[in-house]
């Protein structure tokens, strides 16, 4: 079980990692939004695993589900001022 | 100069903080503070859940200052973002062309009971199990969210989620005020703890609890629907340019 348990947390520590250097270097704003949401999918799995659900729980419901889709609209609103 | 004078502070600051930390066995436990909360929300309040009791009934104070900030946030996006309602009924055809596909209208049709229930369940047994009042309204603004993305058709009546809303806040503010009038400092618990473990435990928490669930409900739906509707008036304003080009 605690085996199970290391595999996972590492496996997630690097798709957070990754998804993270994504959102910042990514150009396109909605793909990096996207790349936001699974951070907070994978750091709500870890407070689970970390034993405090009821932040697991906030997380899961603000970060993945209501941040995401504001930004969405605002950035699918809103017009690019630098040079692609 | 700047620089050195940064140097200077981050090492002070450093000093200060090796001197606190030394002092601090490795692993051990210093936090009477929180010794007290896991003994007493057990025993004496009669909560499973020791976070909720920490958040409504030994800190109720802050999440009351909470809940108005969460107040205000949405008032100034509404004062900033809100189109009337005439305008609303004059943009409302091009609600209906931009439809979902079938599947999010079927599956929304199935899903979004389940999830209003989902989050019902969160912030009625908040005292129990993990979750609570903000939690629990978070997850019906989502519901609502679905709603919204799927039917562009349904529309939100504002008054009603002012009406929820305010009601809401004066329930909150109203029970606290109940422990004054009792002899007792404001926001304390003033009724009978119960059982560990029951439903109607933990005195006037789970009261709390649903008055806050309801509350985020209608403020986050209210903010949702408010940033929806402005993506309409975007449109609009771009078919109008466009119009004008064509002419």
């Amino acid at each position: 079980m605690n085996t199970i348990l290391t595999i996972l947390i590492v496996v997630g520590a690097i798709i957070l990692v990754g998804a993270a250097i994504f959102a910042v270097v990514k150009r396109d704003l909605i793909l990096a939004t996207v790349a936001t949401s699974v951070i907070s999918l994978i750091l709500s799995i870890f407070y689970f695993i970390l034993q405090a659900p009821d932040v697991a729980l906030t997380e899961a419901a603000i970060g993945v589900a209501l941040t995401t889709i504001i930004f969405i609209v605002t950035i699918r609103n809103t017009k690019r001022f630098e040079d692609d | 100069m700047k620089k050195a004078i940064a140097i200077i502070l981050l090492a002070f600051i450093a000093v200060e903080l090796f001197v606190v930390f030394y002092k601090i066995p490795f692993g051990a436990d210093r936090m009477n503070v929180a010794r007290f909360y896991l003994e007493n929300s057990p025993k004496k309040l009669g909560v499973a859940n020791a976070v909720t009791a920490i958040v409504v009934n030994f800190r109720g104070f802050d999440t009351l200052g909470e809940v108005t900030v969460l107040f205000l946030a949405s008032t100034a996006l509404g004062s900033i973002l809100f189109r009337r309602r005439e305008i609303h009924t004059r943009l409302s055809h091009l609600r209906t062309s931009v439809e979902a596909s079938v599947i999010v209208r079927i599956a929304g049709r199935f899903l979004v009971p389940l999830i209003i229930l989902l989050g019902a369940y969160v912030f009625i047994h908040g005292h129990l199990t993990p979750g609570g009042g903000f939690q629990g309204g978070v997850i019906i603004a989502t519901g609502f969210l679905f709603l919204l993305l799927a039917y562009r058709k349904f529309t939100i009546e504002h008054r009603t989620i002012t009406f929820v809303e305010s009601l809401a806040g004066i329930t909150f503010a109203g029970i606290g005020l109940i422990g004054i009038f009792l002899g007792k400092t404001f926001l304390e618990n003033f009724l009978p703890a119960g059982k560990l473990n029951d439903l109607l435990s933990g005195g006037i928490i789970p009261l709390i609890y649903i008055a806050i669930g309801f509350k985020v409900a209608a403020e986050l739906t209210g903010i949702l629907d408010t940033v929806l509707s402005i993506s309409i008036d975007v449109k609009q304003k771009e078919i109008e340019s466009q119009t004008e080009k064509n002419e």
